[in-house]
């Protein structure tokens, strides 16, 4: 009974406000964030800039702290980040003066560095590295590599960690198309192979649907909560290329879409 | 740039002709110097192009600072002609050859020659600088650290700062009750002050997000320290480093002059009290020279230790 209600509340949001105090006075973020992630779950979530979602994963990674309401991942309170729980920037977030190599290494060295030996720790980075297909540029710096090099970088450092729940931030958000297509077919593989939770913030509607188990769609800040939470029940694995052709496919889009522009569209600022 | 544009016509009203006369010349050895490179051209022309080259890279360059020096030295000799008792660049020349042709002599403790005293200076300088930067950095990095540090120290470095750091030599004499000490002692507050300030600055500017990468990988202070704070300063702190240099050999001859012993400064003082006018200027232009030397030595260590 106890597992049961463990995996299906892995990772778990109550009752969560956000104000931030700044200068200018103050500014509620977040009203009442409500959410249950199960255990091996890919959530995206979705919603104009400006609507408080890139909150909601530092949250959960411990970055920032909620002015009110509690986070739980694995029943056990988020007080700050922990290595159980990383993360994917936006901007990859590589240290420019280690290679590529160093930068996974340093996560490594962290999470394993007390149990395992230097050449254990170099067999890890070495994996994790060649999990993403990056084996040829492990000594590269991260300055010498393309975009889609970097944030294939970044998501090898989070993997390398081992983690229970990965947190994406708009992890393709600054690449092109195409490299952002292919990057999305592979993280779908690793998760697929790894099983770890993940919650990924996009405001990618082709990206959420095709990824996610579950989309939550946030309603516009200031205040922003969550305005509704759209289940994706397409099998896996899911093929790019089939999916177009899919009415159930673009029936999940259409719905995504109607939510972000009829029900809450953003006003040009 | 106008040089080169006009040899260019040149080659091509040349080629131009010689297409003309000879249409049994290949017609790809005509057009290809026009369109590219010099090692492409035909024969004749890659001399024209590397004479051109060298034109532009004097023109450009070397003449400049030639012509700035010349008209200085002009400015000089006609001042020097018009007051009585300022050596003009000649004779300040025939001088300084004739000081250059022994620096190392030592006749007595108040007698040695040019080089002992740019020696000396320098080691005074070193040593200030040295003493500064192994307090001032760390101190830099513990107030860039933490903002409690930050507020500390503000209203004491914001005080002490603009103070001449010569004011501080009386405290020097008396503290250490010798005048080598003391003169150490200022250049050490010259160049604490960029040095703390700068390094400061630098860890206060890491981004937020290699701040991030540290809590989410829940690094070590150490690890924060060595893979993220220092790589990251390394610029600012250069900065600093340079700025410090640049100061305490400012101000060594001001301190030299008013304590005393071997060295550039008080040589040029004591040059003064024989009125050797020639031997000053040659000062002057040891000192900017030296100067000069030492900021550029550090250009180079800071390119060595810079990460991009």
């Amino acid at each position: 009974m106890t597992t049961n209600v463990m995996q299906d509340r892995y990772v778990l949001i109550e009752n969560v406000n956000m104000t931030f105090h700044t200068k200018k006075g103050s500014f509620q973020a977040l009203k009442d964030i409500n959410l249950n992630i199960r255990e091996g779950e890919f959530i995206s979530i979705i919603g104009h800039s400006g609507c408080g979602k890139s909150t909601v994963l530092n949250l959960i990674a411990g970055l920032l702290q909620p002015s009110e309401g509690y986070l739980f991942c694995a029943g056990r309170e988020i007080s700050k980040p922990g290595p159980e729980r990383a993360v994917v920037f936006q901007n990859h977030s590589l240290l420019p003066w280690l290679t590529c190599f160093e930068n996974v290494y340093l996560a490594v060295e962290r999470v394993f560095g007390e149990n395992e030996g230097p050449t254990q720790l170099a067999e890890r980075t070495r994996a994790a590295l060649e999990l993403v297909g990056l084996s040829h540029a492990m000594e590269k710096r991260p300055n010498e590599i393309s975009g889609g090099m970097k944030q294939r970088v970044g998501i090898a450092r989070a993997l390398a960690m081992e983690p229970k729940v990965l947190l994406l931030d708009e992890p393709f958000g600054a690449l092109d198309a195409l490299t952002r297509a292919s990057l999305q077919d592979e993280l779908m593989s690793i998760m697929a192979r790894s099983g770890c939770t993940a919650v990924m913030v996009t405001h990618d509607v082709d990206e959420a649907v095709l990824l996610s188990d579950r989309i939550v769609m946030m309603t516009n800040g200031p205040a922003a909560t969550i305005g509704e939470i759209l289940e994706v029940d397409l099998p896996r694995p899911r093929k790019r290329l089939e999916l177009v052709e899919d009415p159930s496919y673009t029936h999940l889009r259409s719905e995504v879409l109607k939510f972000l522009y009829e029900r809450h569209a953003k006003k040009a600022a | 740039m106008s040089v080169v544009s006009f040899n260019k016509e040149k080659i091509m009203q040349k080629s131009g002709e010689a297409a003309k006369v000879a249409p049994e010349k290949p017609v790809v050895s005509v057009v290809k110097p026009l369109s590219t490179t010099a090692t492409a051209a035909s024969p004749p022309a890659p001399k024209r192009w590397k004479g051109a080259a060298t034109a532009k890279l004097v023109f450009e360059w070397l003449l400049p600072p030639v012509i700035g020096l010349l008209v200085f030295a002009a400015i000089w000799a006609t001042v020097s002609a018009l007051t009585q008792g300022l050596p003009g660049p000649v004779k300040t020349w025939q001088s300084a050859v004739e000081l250059f042709s022994d620096p190392f002599y030592i006749n007595n403790p108040n007698d040695m020659g040019i080089g002992w005293n740019i020696l000396n200076s320098l080691k005074r300088v070193a040593t200030g600088f040295v003493l500064a930067a192994i307090v001032g950095i760390p101190m830099g990095f513990v107030i860039g650290r933490y903002t409690f540090m930050s507020r500390m120290a503000a209203p004491i470095i914001s005080l002490l700062k603009p103070v001449s750091p010569l004011a501080w030599l009386p405290i020097g004499l008396l503290v250490f009750k010798a005048a080598n000490p003391a003169a150490i002692w200022v250049i050490f507050i010259t160049a604490v002050w960029p040095m703390i300030i700068n390094t400061a600055v630098g860890v206060s500017k890491v981004p937020q997000d290699y701040m991030n990468v540290a809590k989410v990988l829940n690094l070590s202070e150490w690890k924060i320290v060595t893979k993220i704070l220092l790589p990251y300063v390394m610029p600012y702190m250069m900065t600093g480093v340079r700025l410090s240099i640049g100061a305490a050999w400012l101000v060594i001859v001001a301190a030299e002059m008013l304590t005393g012993g071997v060295g550039i400064g008080f040589w040029v003082w004591d040059e003064w009290n024989n009125l050797n006018v020639e031997h000053i200027i040659i000062a002057i232009f040891i000192v900017g020279i030296v100067g000069l030397l030492l900021e550029q030595l550090l250009v180079l260590v800071a390119k060595r230790y810079s990460y991009e």
